[in-house]
């Protein structure tokens, strides 16, 4: 091989004291970060923004009378990847059908909205509620009663 | 028997509590100041903006378990925190933190003694305070420890080389080895406008001897599960940590002594002039400590070596000429 053929790759590259000057521009760079505002938010006294989209806990809404809108109809049921809705439906002749039992094991759900989108009544609705915090497992699955207040305390 | 006995006992619990309040303070400091550093707040829940935080840290340490292990030497293992923050806590003995006041008509001396041999005092103390952390690494009983036990001592008593030179140099300028001497020797100009090579071999040298970020490789490696204090836990770790930052306190001190001008400044007290400077010293090793990424082992001997020791002996040589020639 010639000599001419050599490719010197670090021929730049100065050997004796080249850390000097990119340890002066790093100090330069924190002070510089001393005097900014920091970027920590102070939970729980700050909180993040979050969309009007945001899907958190689930809620049972209500029409104009007080009751349900929710026919029984088991297809948010029927839709969920997690199998966490279980519904019974209760059915008389003649009269509309409404749900039972109704109960959302929140600690399944996965918050994908499946539900929120396939409800023919717009009955189920993901409101944006995420700190949501209990002791026990048995008081993650959610029934009626805690369902229509979700999002209201 | 006034003279003799109460004014210095009364200036030892001065001087104790007032330095042990800053260095505890200097623990919070340095939370703050690092998280500012790296965009994020440091304690802010312990008492307004984490204020409370080093007495929480205390009565934790109280209250923790105390853990010997079964491999380790006993008494040496007790002994050395003991040794570390007992010769960290007598360099505070030397420093004059200010002018002397007049009090009840009664000239005080704003410090505990002044022997002739002022400086050598400094750094003998501080040499014997480094036994704690060899002794600590050893009589752990745990192979890592000792290694970064090791590694410690080696790179303490090679900084101590470079230290002593420069310190040298501030020796000739002032003319005498006390540490009132040399700060009256400065009332026309700083030390550091003279030596200037002197305060940067003196900076890094002393970082180095704090086993402080770039150079805490026998403390980086607790984290890698390596490091003299590994085995220590609640009031022992609490000497270590506590001996560490008193040790800053000290360094910095001295800094603002040799290089800095001391208690001189307009205006002020000397005593505001002191604190002011020594905690703008220890604000640099903070800011230092939040840039620099850790030396490797090898590199923070060849620094030593083949670097600072040589430029401090140049700069001890220089300082001769030049006094030699032009007074």
């Amino acid at each position: 091989m010639e000599k001419s053929e050599i490719i010197y790759v670090s021929r730049d590259r100065s050997e004796k004291g080249h850390y000097v000057a990119p340890i002066l521009k790093g100090l330069r760079y924190t002070l510089g970060n001393f005097f900014r505002k920091p970027i920590t938010l102070q939970y729980p006294d700050e909180k993040t923004q979050r969309s009007a989209r945001w899907r958190g806990l689930h809620r049972l809404n209500v029409d104009e009378k007080g009751d349900l809108k929710c026919v029984a109809c088991g297809l948010c049921a029927a839709i969920c990847p997690s199998q966490a809705i279980a519904l019974v439906p209760y059915e008389e002749e003649g009269k509309t059908r409404y749900p039972e039992e109704f109960i959302v094991d929140e600690l399944r759900c996965v918050f994908c909205g499946f539900c929120q989108e396939a409800c023919p009544k717009g009955a189920i609705s993901l409101t944006q509620v995420y700190d949501y915090v209990d002791y026990c497992r048995k008081d993650f699955l959610f029934d009626i009663a805690k369902l229509k207040t979700t999002g209201c305390s | 028997m006034n003279d003799l006995f109460i004014i210095p006992v009364i200036k030892l619990l001065v001087i104790f509590g007032v330095c042990l309040f800053f260095i505890a303070y200097t623990t919070w400091l340095e939370r703050k100041a690092l998280g500012h550093f790296q965009l994020r707040y440091g304690p802010m829940r312990v008492g307004y903006h984490g204020l409370l935080q080093p007495i929480a840290d205390g009565i934790k340490n109280i209250f923790k378990e105390e853990v010997i292990p079964e491999n380790a030497d006993k008494a040496v293992f007790v002994l050395a925190p003991i040794i570390s923050i007992s010769m960290a806590v007598i360099l505070l003995a030397v420093i004059p933190f200010g002018d002397s006041i007049t009090i009840f008509g009664k000239k005080i001396n704003l410090y505990l003694a002044d022997p002739s041999i002022g400086i050598l005092f400094i750094l003998g103390f501080a040499t014997i305070g480094s036994y704690g952390t060899i002794l600590g690494g050893w009589s752990s009983g745990n192979k890592y420890g000792y290694m970064g036990g090791l590694r410690a001592s080696a790179m303490i008593i090679s900084y101590e080389l470079s230290m002593a030179f420069a310190v040298i140099s501030i020796i000739m300028v002032s003319g005498s080895f006390s540490l009132v001497d040399m700060v009256a020797a400065q009332h026309n100009v700083w030390n550091i406008v003279r030596e200037p090579v002197a305060f940067l071999v003196f900076f890094i040298s002393g970082v180095a001897e704090l086993n402080r970020i770039p150079f805490d490789m026998p403390e980086a490696e607790s984290e890698l599960c390596c490091g003299y204090n590994i085995e220590y836990s609640s009031m022992k770790f609490a000497l270590f940590f506590l001996a560490e930052y008193t040790h800053l306190f000290v360094f910095a001190s001295l800094v603002t002594t040799l290089f800095l001008g001391g208690w001189h400044g307009p205006f002020l007290p000397g005593v505001v002039w002191f604190f002011l400077k020594t905690f703008t010293i220890i604000f640099v090793c903070i800011w230092i400590r939040a840039t620099i990424p850790r030396l490797r082992y090898d590199k923070v001997m060849k620094l030593e070596w083949k670097f600072l020791l040589p430029v401090a002996i140049a700069n001890v040589i220089a300082t001769g000429a030049v006094m030699a020639l032009w007074g």
